[in-house]
């Protein structure tokens, strides 16, 4: 257990005053009700593709609209709330500062609600906006617009605040907060009313791109490097590692958008600076990864001990291994088979599941005893939460990974289109299979917050 | 300054970002933008207007609910014609969007991995300057074909048929049905059948080679010079697109391997529908010539 005193010499601050928990709850049960809806909608579209949809033929279950529900949920929904209320944690106890105000914490826990269940309704009535992750529709860009920079403020002013020098965590927030804001505005609004054809598609792919590597991937990383040193009892191991990972991935990273349209009419110089900054953030993924091995080095048995360890460090074994696989798709010659094919979806979905979405996981298992003030119901539902979603999830990847290569081959190959389809249906109910063991994890986990919150009643 | 806030706050915040995107979407932004982005009405073009004509032969009474009758008098009558016809491809094309079609089709053709030969010529950047790649239609995942050279391969029966039920087209099909595109049955589509079926068959409609575009090879005559003047100053298509490449890496592929025997290859296991389809009627098949006769010059 953490200590909730803080050093009264840095800060006049108590712990009640700096965290608002009670938000950090609310933030949680909103990202687990998102992912449920998400995983029920990967479910109905995995479902689909077997050719066994219950809901074949209804408007409203339209597959390709929940197709869109299911990621949007995911990056919106999900994440962005788990990060929240990991942010709402971290950063006040981090900063020795409180956030700017609590009402507007509350204010955008609101309205980001809005925004995630308004963007889900516009999707399922068909007023979905063309863009991959900004299927949001037009008339809530710029609610979510303002969403994202009140949080900026919002965490920002702590981080200003400080005083004394900044922890690496801190200067991953603090270019997020930045980031986080100017990507959506460039990919929503650019490519809508400004530019038109191949040069929104390069606009485009930097939004996608940067909304992974400039939202979600620094929280997780700042995230990371926050709460893995508290848990394994020791610092970090390297601070100039810390310091090649940040800097490389904020010079490298918002570098590779055209990355995803390869052999499209955009220019070919792009393309090859394109690919050649992603293999560059390859080495220096290495080095983080480098640093947080060495960081648990010698002891690694608390991996089996401390359950949020675990999901920490299962996620990173996917980062290296989604990075690894990113340095060879990303090359044209890999490009010609795999783009287009179910290998990017089994990319995605290590990326997102196994890698941010563990660690949001990680996190809410070892926050939520805290936030509840008691200890977890049941640990054989928490150990069958891990293994459901790690094994689940390396079965999914590694099969819609392999069925990628096979489509990618037929299609090259002129064989008729049908047959890759045909072919597909066997690695499609594996996936299938593979998505419902997570979906198991997942309701093996909110099981266990119901029973814990039942004996946490029951106990007050 | 590494470790500073404001060093994180100028220089990777800001400045990174700011480099990003000069340098990978200001650059491509301005090297386009000398090709002009082309307003729906520009889009309509002789093949679509026949497809869409068809449409109301076919389904009149689906046709006249949505789009009312045509007006006497020739000039108001091609106007009148031009003017449904665009109407019908925004909401076709918003239809596209809504339902999804583009996380599962795709809309351009790579030039590796034999997709000129499967599909027709590969894309260029002056296709995708108009209203309707606001967001650009790429695509991510192709579980069905792409799409950018679907129109005019098959009719519009078979479009409809294949919405309403796709698996009684193609055996095993994937793809979902769509009875919200129709008033019961696979004859009577609705507006939005109409729509979505004028959007596809748009699509492509514009290649010199529709609607053969994977066996198209170009006739070895040369074409009359006044035809070729008439050309530019109707379309300025080509020309654009050609300047658009000329910093590409990749030529556009035109013709695909020439003799290469690729007609009988693949679509033509797929396409028994496609023989029904226009090549009497429509003007492209006699090649670009007749197009420059007919409406786009007049688009209200």
């Amino acid at each position: 257990m953490a200590t909730l005193t803080i050093p009264k010499t840095q800060s006049v601050y108590t712990h009640e005053e700096l965290v608002d928990e009670k938000i950090i709850k609310w933030y949680f049960a909103a990202a687990l009700t998102f992912l449920t809806t998400s995983m029920l909608a990967g479910l109905l579209v995995s479902l689909q593709l077997i050719r066994h949809n219950p809901f074949a033929g209804i408007e409203l279950f339209s597959p390709g609209r929940w197709r869109m529900v299911h990621t949007n949920a995911v990056a919106y929904g999900f994440l962005a709330n788990g990060f929240l209320g990991c942010l709402h944690w971290a950063i006040p106890r981090l900063t020795l500062q409180p956030v700017l105000d609590r009402r507007l914490s509350w204010f955008i826990f609101a309205a980001w609600q809005a925004v995630v269940g308004a963007t889900a309704a516009g999707i399922l009535l068909g007023e979905a906006q063309g863009l991959e992750w900004g299927e949001t529709p037009v008339w809530v860009d710029p609610v979510a617009q303002l969403g994202l920079m009140l949080v900026a403020l919002n965490f920002g002013t702590p981080i200003a605040r400080m005083k004394g020098p900044m922890y690496v965590t801190l200067w991953y927030f603090m270019a997020a907060f930045i980031w986080t804001p100017l990507t959506y505005a460039m990919g929503n609004f650019i490519p809508e009313y400004f530019v038109s054809g191949t040069s929104a598609g390069a606009v485009g792919g930097l939004f996608i791109h940067d909304l992974v590597g400039l939202f979600v991937t620094p929280l997780g990383w700042g995230l990371m490097y926050y709460f893995v040193p508290i848990l394994i009892k020791k610092p970090i191991w390297s601070h100039g590692l810390s310091l090649v990972g940040f800097w490389g991935l904020a010079f490298f990273y918002p570098l590779q958008g055209i990355h995803h349209f390869l052999y499209t009419p955009i220019p070919m110089f792009l393309q090859y600076g394109a690919v050649v900054s992603t293999i560059a953030v390859e080495l220096v993924v290495t080095t983080v990864i480098i640093n947080f091995f060495g960081s648990i080095w010698g002891n690694w048995s608390i991996v089996r001990t401390n359950l949020p360890v675990r999901y920490f460090y299962t996620g990173m074994v996917f980062y290296f291994l989604t990075c690894l696989q990113c340095s060879f798709q990303v090359t044209l010659t890999f490009q010609k088979i795999i783009h287009f094919s179910d290998w990017v979806v089994g990319h995605a979905h290590m990326v997102m599941f196994g890698v941010f979405s563990m660690w949001i996981m990680g996190m809410m298992i070892y926050l939520f005893p805290r936030l509840l003030k008691r200890e977890w119901a049941s640990q054989s539902l928490l150990e069958w939460h891990f293994w459901l979603s790690t094994v689940g999830l390396a079965v999914m990847a590694g099969d819609l990974i392999l069925l990628g290569l096979f489509q990618g081959w037929s299609w090259a190959a002129l064989e008729p289109w049908d047959a890759s389809t045909e072919f597909s249906v066997p690695f499609w109910a594996i996936r299938a299979i593979a998505g419902l063991a997570m979906f198991g994890g997942l309701i093996a986990l909110i099981t266990n917050i119901f029973k814990t919150l039942k004996a946490a009643s029951a106990n007050a | 300054m590494f470790e500073s806030k404001s060093g994180i706050f100028y220089i990777a915040g800001i400045g990174f970002f700011v480099l990003a995107f000069v340098s990978n979407a200001l650059v491509p932004w301005l090297m386009y933008n000398d090709i002009p982005e082309k307003t729906v009405a520009e889009l309509i073009n002789p093949n679509l207007r026949y497809q869409f004509e068809d449409l109301a032969r076919r389904y009149p009474e689906a046709f006249e609910a949505a789009y009312g009758k045509p007006p006497g008098g020739d000039a108001e009558h091609d106007v009148w014609w031009n003017e449904k016809c665009g109407d019908a491809l925004r909401v076709g094309h918003k239809i596209y969007v809504g339902e999804g079609c583009w996380h599962c089709h795709s809309q351009f053709i790579r030039p590796v991995s034999n997709e000129e030969q499967r599909w027709g010529p590969v894309s260029r950047s002056a296709e995708y300057q108009n209203e309707l790649q606001r967001p650009v239609l790429f695509g991510t995942r192709r579980v069905g074909p792409d799409l950018c050279r679907e129109g005019g391969r098959r009719s519009n029966d078979w479009h409809a048929v294949h919405f309403f039920k796709p698996d009684s087209l193609s055996q095993e099909s994937p793809m979902p049905e769509y009875p919200w595109f129709f008033d019961g049955s696979a004859d009577k589509p609705n507006a939005k059948g109409l729509a979505i079926m004028t959007y596809v068959q748009w699509l492509g409609s514009w290649q010199e080679s529709y609607p053969y575009y994977e066996a198209y090879v170009q006739s070895a005559l040369p074409k009359p010079e006044s035809v070729e003047a008439d050309a530019e100053a109707a379309e300025g298509e080509e020309d654009a697109a050609e300047e658009g490449m000329a910093e590409d890496a990749e030529p556009a592929v035109e013709t695909p391997a020439g003799d290469a025997a690729p007609a009988d290859d693949m679509p033509a296991s797929d396409t028994p529908a496609a023989e029904a389809a226009p090549a009497a009627e429509t003007p492209a098949a006699e090649g670009a010539a007749p197009a420059e006769a007919t409406p786009t010059e007049a688009p209200k």
